[in-house]
């Protein structure tokens, strides 16, 4: 008996502004407007001042590591622009700070975080997003979950977007948040900002899989590829994937090709395993320029108004990091303040006691410990 | 007072539970339909809907990442692990997402949810099922660690830690499920986490133990010459640990023998003893004793037995300590 095919599949690629600026206007229908791509512009504009200034701020000793978003700006922007702000939630990794600052993160929480204190990551009132997670891959589990929970009560309007990179697919964690999100059918889109590298190991030697969006089909999920340094593609994917959700359709994965110009991190230095040519290719295909050789080409951006984003973008960094340095130092016992609802009594000790003694122990403890009297050692 | 076994005990609680708040879901590896392989969830899924008490996917990390999930959105939930032995696919999940995530947050993002995984030897099980982790959730900030002995105590302590705002591991020693039955008032009533319990009042010795062992030490007491008065001390919580009760029972009797499942080295045994030196050096007539689990892998069921902490072994425990 001959065998017979039991599934066939194919990735489809989305690419709508090419890296010339040149805009396939039928795909681009309903869409972006124009008005909406001077905003995304600025968007990515502003973080990439932000993304400069946090690598000096690293390298003159005024904050601890951090990893760049140059290059994938596009992927956060288009994205975040898709989403519904304030009742959507965002469960994100940690390279797509202007998806963030779209749904009301202040801006100097991210350097607040970076330099140390987790105060950056103390959630204002009304906004929904989960802290950034460093760990690898962990955090899509948590937006499955909270996903998961609008399906439960029935919330027709909210979905949930989560951010992971390349590499985080070949966790565990990824595939058993795929498989819970499709299983139960939850308001979620995967966004992959595919950036070719995990730290030093490319794409090919993270997987097999030609694409990433492939892997979605072993789960049963809508999945696409996007030219990720387009705007348009990546709103348009996402777009499609969040009334997807909110119609009851379940998840989407989406894969963003991208690149990241910088360092994994600013502890680390990318020339040691990357060839310059690739990085010089990609440079070319940058966002920014494509998104503003477009808004150019239609009339909406000219030299005067990108002088007046610079001087913008300059001024509200500066801002920021005056905000985050002005933050007021925190104390000591912060770390014990927020472990639990209500702090059990040999933390309240510790708390208590972290000056005064070296192992903070009960105080009563010394006076035990001197010279005690026979009638006290009976 | 109808008397119920330890699952019934968790099982009514879980019902009413579930009935009084609507925030609260049950999720796990065949929690749904079958009522969990030890029917502790029997009949759940039936009476508040398939939404409600899921059968999930078999992927630990996976149950506990998607209820950290839902308790940052404000719903209640109650994963199961099915064994103690399949909780370390779920430990990083657990203690580095739902234990950071309220520090980590500042208070602005929570988890209020309440993992229940039956734990311990003693019922001839396969491998990975007979294991004692309960140190390893102590050591883990963030996190309460809960191990009832008893269905009174059970059904009180699981509200309690449904309710509580952080996140609770709730250990059930399964080979108390069915051992024996007690009056549980099926009213709303919760046993205050973080308190031990003195189950036998004396003034020679204290005995420190939780869980299954509870019985066993009972049984070796039993043993014992009439003229020896144990203190026995069922811990109830492994963190925050009741070190009040211990020191004030310490500080009378002078000798202390603490007796756990979990191996010997590191295990709570280990803390609660350097809690005692802290606080009853100076009444203290003996070393303190542990007796224990060995430091071995726990072995598959025909030697099981030979490693658990059985009456004998406890016994001589004491008899030693009462020697020194």
């Amino acid at each position: 008996m001959p065998t017979r095919t039991v599934y066939e599949a194919k990735i489809e690629h989305l690419q709508i502004l090419d890296e010339e600026g040149n805009l396939d206007k039928k795909l681009a229908k309903g869409t972006l407007t124009d008005a909406q791509v001077v905003h995304l512009y600025e968007q990515m504009r502003i973080c990439r001042e932000l993304d400069e200034i946090a690598f000096k701020l690293q390298r003159s000793g005024r904050m601890g590591t951090y990893p760049q978003n140059k290059g994938q700006e596009a992927n956060a922007v288009g994205s975040a622009l898709a989403m519904k702000k304030g009742t959507d939630w965002l469960v994100s990794a940690y390279r797509e700070n202007a998806a963030l600052f779209m749904h009301g993160l202040p801006m100097h929480y991210v350097l607040v975080y970076w330099m140390g204190d987790e105060r950056g990551s103390k959630m204002p009132e009304g906004v929904n997003i989960t802290p950034l997670s460093v760990p690898i891959g962990t955090h899509m589990l948590h937006a499955a979950g909270i996903a998961w929970a609008a399906k439960i009560r029935k919330e027709k309007d909210k979905a949930v977007i989560t951010y992971f990179g390349d590499g985080a697919t070949s966790e565990g964690d990824f595939h058993g948040a795929m498989n819970f999100a499709s299983t139960l059918q939850v308001p979620l889109v995967f966004y992959c900002q595919n950036n070719q590298w995990a730290i030093s190991v490319p794409r090919e030697r993270q997987m097999r899989s030609e694409t990433v969006a492939q892997k979605a089909l072993a789960y049963g999920m809508p999945t696409i590829r996007v030219d990720g340094n387009d705007i348009f593609a990546v709103y348009k994917a996402t777009k499609d994937a969040r009334a997807r959700a909110i119609k009851g359709g379940g998840p989407t994965f989406i894969e963003g090709l991208t690149y990241r110009l910088g360092d994994h991190t600013t502890a680390d230095d990318a020339r040691r395993y990357r060839d310059p040519k690739e990085v010089e290719a990609w440079v070319q295909k940058d966002p920014l320029i494509r998104t503003r050789l477009y808004l150019e080409s239609v009339g909406k951006w000219d030299d005067k108004k990108q002088k007046t984003l610079e001087a913008r973008a300059e001024k509200i960094t500066a801002e920021v990091v005056r905000a985050a340095e002005g933050i007021e130092p925190p104390v000591a016992s912060d770390m014990f303040d927020s472990m639990y609802a209500e702090l059990p009594a040999s933390l309240v000790t510790q708390r208590n006691t972290m000056r005064t003694s070296s192992i903070g122990q009960n105080p009563e403890q010394a006076g035990l410990r001197a010279n005690p009297t026979a009638a006290e050692r009976v | 007072m109808p008397e119920l076994t330890l699952v019934q005990a968790i099982n009514q609680a879980l019902d009413q539970e579930m009935t009084r708040d609507e925030r609260m879901v049950i999720l796990g590896e065949d929690v749904g339909l079958n009522g969990g392989v030890f029917r502790v969830t029997e009949g759940l899924c039936e009476k508040h809907g398939t939404d409600r008490v899921v059968d999930t996917p078999l992927d630990e990390s996976g149950i506990m990442g998607t209820s950290i999930g839902l308790a940052i959105a404000g719903m209640r939930p109650v994963p199961e692990i099915q064994f103690d032995g399949f909780l370390g696919p779920a430990y990083d999940q657990f203690v580095n997402h739902a234990g950071r995530m309220r520090t980590r947050t500042r208070g602005s993002i929570t988890v209020p949810l309440t993992v229940r995984v039956p734990v311990g030897g003693g019922i001839h099980a396969p491998e990975c099922h007979s294991d004692s982790p309960e140190a390893i959730y102590t050591h883990s900030a963030g996190i309460k660690v809960v191990m009832p002995s008893t269905p009174y105590d059970a059904k009180g302590l699981l509200l309690a830690s449904i309710r509580d705002p952080d996140p609770v591991i709730f250990f059930e020693p399964k080979r108390v499920y069915r051992s024996f039955k007690e009056e549980v008032p099926e009213g709303d009533y919760t046993v205050e986490i973080g308190t031990a319990k003195v189950v036998a009042e004396g003034d020679d010795i204290t005995v420190v133990t939780w869980g299954a062992p509870v019985f066993q030490c009972l049984k070796a007491m039993d043993e014992l010459p009439e003229d020896v008065s144990v203190e026995l001390i069922d811990l109830r919580t492994c963190w925050p640990i009741d070190v009040d009760t211990i020191a004030e029972s310490v500080t009378k009797t002078g000798r202390c023998v603490i007796v756990h499942e979990a191996p010997l080295t590191a295990g709570l045994g280990a803390e609660i003893s350097s809690l005692i030196q802290e606080r009853c050096f100076l009444h203290l007539q003996a070393p303190v004793q542990r007796v224990a689990g060995f430091d071995t892998i726990m072995p598959y069921y025909k030697l099981e037995m030979e490693y658990l902490p059985e009456a004998p072994r406890i016994q001589k425990g004491i008899e030693e300590c009462l020697a020194y």
